[in-house]
C-alpha cells in the first residue's frame, strides 16, 4: 500500500478514537451555582522530596486557569502578602480561614493543590520524571467545594495517550510552546500537569469561566 | 502526495479540529510570563531588572497583537519594581491590573495601601 494511504488510515483512526468518548458525569450543582469568576491559588502543600516542587507547579498555573476564562490572582504577589503576614509555609497558608481569604483578596473561589510527585525516578532503561497533583475549588463565601480532580504528567507517555482527550492534546501543545525556554524537564512536565488538571474542557475537568468564548457551553453548565 | 490524498488529509485535519472544540487561539499574550515567575522564585536576589526586561517586552508584543495581557502580569510587575524600590512604577502597575481586571480591584487597593508600594 502506497505510504500516504496509510496516513490517510491513521488519520482517520485518530479522528474516530481521539475525541467524544462520554465521560461519567459528574456533578457540577455547586460549580454551577457558585459561578466563580476569580480564582485565588494557594502556594501548593508538598509532599514530594523535591523543595522547588510546589513553585514550578505553582509558577504555571495562569496559563490553564486564566485561558479557561478566569482571573487569576497573581501567584508570586499573593505569596509575598502572605509572608508580609508572617506566614511563609504552605501548611500555614492552607489554614488561613475563608474570611480572611475572603477579606484580603475578594476573590470568588480559592484553589488549594497538593504535589504527590514532582522529579526524576532514575530506571534501568528509561528513567521517568513524573508530576502528580491534586487540586480543590472552594467558593470563599460559602465554603462549598466547586470542584476537585487530579492529574499526572510523565515524560515517559506518548502524546496520543494524554488523558484530556483532544481539548487537552491541543492546549498542551500550547503550554509546550510556552515552557519551552526555561531548561529544567521537570519544570515543563509540571507545567503539563497543571493543565491536564486545570484546563477547562476535559472530562471531569473544570468548566469555562466568564472571561472565555466557550463560558456556558460545557455539558456541565446548568441552563 | 497525489493531490487529492492530501485534500483527504486537509478535511480530516480540519474535522479533527471543528469538530471536538476550538481551535487553540490564546486569549492573551503569554511570552515568557510563566517562566519569568519562576526565575523569581529561583533567584529572589537578582535578576530584577533582567525580569521587568522580560515583562515588558510582552507588554509591547501584546500592543503589537492587539491582544490583552494576561490576569496578574501587570501587578506582577508592580511587585517588582517595588522590590527594586520604584513605588511609583509599582503603583503605576498595580493601577493598570485593576484597570484591565476589575476581580482584582479590591486586592490591588490593598496592596496600593500597603508600605511597599508606598515607598
Amino acid at each position: 500500500m502506497k505510504p500516504w494511504l496509510w496516513l490517510g488510515f491513521a488519520a482517520v483512526l485518530f479522528a474516530l478514537g481521539g475525541c467524544a468518548k462520554p465521560a461519567p458525569p459528574y456533578d457540577y450543582t455547586a460549580f454551577t451555582r457558585s459561578k466563580p469568576r476569580s480564582i485565588l491559588v494557594l502556594p501548593p502543600l508538598n509532599s514530594s522530596p523535591e523543595v522547588k516542587a510546589g513553585h514550578g507547579v505553582l509558577a504555571q498555573v495562569a496559563f490553564p486557569l486564566a485561558e479557561s476564562g478566569y482571573y487569576v490572582f497573581p501567584v508570586a504577589v499573593v505569596e509575598e502578602t502572605f509572608v508580609n503576614n508572617g506566614l511563609t509555609q504552605a501548611d500555614d497558608i492552607h489554614a488561613v480561614s475563608l474570611e480572611k481569604l475572603y477579606d484580603i483578596f475578594r476573590a470568588d473561589a480559592v484553589l488549594y493543590l497538593h504535589v504527590r510527585e514532582y522529579g526524576t525516578r532514575y530506571q534501568v532503561v528509561v528513567s521517568d520524571t513524573r508530576v502528580t497533583l491534586d487540586g480543590r475549588l472552594v467558593d470563599l463565601r460559602s465554603g462549598e467545594q466547586l470542584w476537585n480532580g487530579t492529574a499526572t504528567a510523565s515524560s515517559t507517555e506518548q502524546h496520543g495517550t494524554n488523558q484530556g482527550g483532544l481539548a487537552g492534546l491541543l492546549a498542551q501543545a500550547l503550554v509546550e510552546q510556552i515552557v519551552h525556554s526555561v531548561a529544567d524537564t521537570t519544570y515543563d512536565i509540571a507545567g503539563m500537569a497543571d493543565n491536564r488538571l486545570l484546563h477547562a474542557g476535559q472530562p471531569h475537568g473544570l468548566l469555562y469561566g466568564p472571561r472565555s468564548p466557550l463560558y456556558g457551553t460545557d455539558s456541565g453548565q446548568a441552563k | 502526495m497525489p493531490a487529492f490524498a492530501r485534500r483527504i488529509v486537509v478535511v480530516l485535519a480540519a474535522v479533527l479540529l471543528v469538530g471536538c472544540g476550538p481551535e487553540p487561539r490564546p486569549l492573551y499574550t503569554w511570552g515568557d510570563y510563566q517562566p519569568t515567575v519562576y526565575q523569581y522564585y529561583q533567584n529572589e536576589q537578582g535578576g530584577l531588572e533582567e525580569q521587568i526586561a522580560a515583562l515588558e517586552k510582552i507588554l509591547e508584543q501584546a500592543r503589537a497583537d492587539n491582544r490583552p495581557v494576561p490576569p496578574g502580569l501587570h501587578a506582577h510587575l508592580g511587585l517588582l519594581f517595588a522590590r527594586g524600590g520604584d513605588g511609583v512604577a509599582a503603583r503605576g502597575h498595580f493601577l493598570e491590573e485593576k484597570a484591565l481586571y476589575p476581580e482584582a480591584g479590591p486586592y490591588m487597593d490593598f496592596l496600593l495601601r500597603s508600605k511597599e508600594a508606598a515607598r
